[in-house]
């Protein structure tokens, strides 16, 4: 039986790309965004939501279960970068980064482990960023979704083992992607020198690293963090 | 939906988890049998948390999502037996119908 696989916030990106990598490998994919689909294909589901409404995760997780059954895979992919200094960031805007990035991850996990849970399997493998562990100057409230991204990970492979669930996480280096647009050049060079392999990541290098996480031989994996471009902790 | 449906509801949740644990007091469940801090440990209130989403999701058409600051409270849990956690769904659905 083909794989289901939901990624949250494919409408551009990463999750774009990951959408359409899966589903020509045959998957399932059911994917979410705030807009409508940019992905036509007769295996994709695409639902219009926000990450942080709790009735929308639900109703979304409700559908799924009821016209595939099962999901085997759950990508949180959906979330926004932000770059300010603190003392100019607006209240409204840390808290659409924590809704979105921290609390989105929060309840697409505990909405669809609840059917892992019954089917005694399922992977999940959540985003961080290197701007964590570098504790990048100007990432402060991004960094810090992130922080919190990375303890629910560690957390949520432990209270969820004994399901069969998996939980890991993809720490990405800056990738050409909508996210990093607005990031002044110098500051993204300077972000480069830090890292051990100083370019930008690629759709390829990430992939890797998913593949890995959701792979069946992985079943020994959780609660792990992997960071790409040689970033250490 | 009456409160007699939901505790109709409950009572076969909790039979089924009771079939799972072979646990007698929890397989002829009763109005009064007791649950979390009892017969049931946190994890037994995480499967009957699934349980019953779905059956009020199937049955009741309802969507409402079981989770509750006091969910893992000993004194004050929703979950302590099957008539608090009947009027405690109770309640969430009006507040569901409300919103």
């Amino acid at each position: 039986m083909e794989q289901v696989i939901v990624i949250s916030g494919t409408r551009k990106g990463l999750g774009k790309q990951l959408a359409e990598f899966f589903l020509n490998q045959g998957a399932v994919v059911c994917g979410c965004s705030r807009g409508k689909t940019s992905i036509i294909h007769d295996q994709y589901r695409h639902f219009e939501l926000d990450v942080a409404d709790e009735k929308a995760v639900m109703s979304m997780t409700r559908k799924i279960k009821k016209e595939f059954g099962r999901i085997d895979v759950l990508l949180n992919n959906a979330g926004i970068a932000a770059m300010n200094h603190l003392m100019t960031t607006p209240y409204e805007n840390a808290r659409t980064v924590f809704n979105t990035n921290f609390f989105g991850t929060f309840l697409f996990t505990r909405e669809i482990s609840k059917l892992m849970m019954r089917q005694r399997s399922g992977r999940i493998v959540n985003y961080t960023t290197v701007a964590t562990p570098l504790d990048l100057a100007g990432e402060s409230v991004y960094a810090a979704s992130k922080a919190a991204i990375e303890s629910f990970t560690r957390i949520s492979a432990k209270e969820l083992s004994e399901f069969g669930i998996r939980v890991n996480a993809i720490g990405p280096t800056p990738v050409e992607t909508d996210l990093i647009r607005n990031v002044p050049k110098k500051k993204l060079e300077e972000l480069l020198a830090q890292q051990a392999i100083g370019r930008f990541g690629t759709f390829e290098d990430v992939l890797n690293v998913i593949r890995f996480f959701i792979d069946e031989r992985s079943e020994f994996i959780t609660g792990q963090v992997i960071y790409l471009g040689g970033v250490m902790k | 939906m009456s409160d007699n449906e939901i505790t109709k509801l409950v009572i076969e949740s909790v039979k089924e988890i009771g079939a799972d644990q072979d646990n007698d007091e929890m397989i002829n469940a009763t109005e009064d049998t007791r649950l979390f801090g009892d017969n049931l440990d946190s994890m037994g209130v995480v499967f009957l948390v699934t349980i019953l989403e779905e059956s009020i999701s199937d049955d009741l058409g309802v969507d409402i999502a079981l989770a509750d600051e006091r969910a893992m409270s000993q004194k004050t849990s929703p979950f302590r037996n099957v008539k608090k956690l009947s009027h405690y769904i109770q309640m969430l659905i009006e507040e569901e119908k409300d919103s």
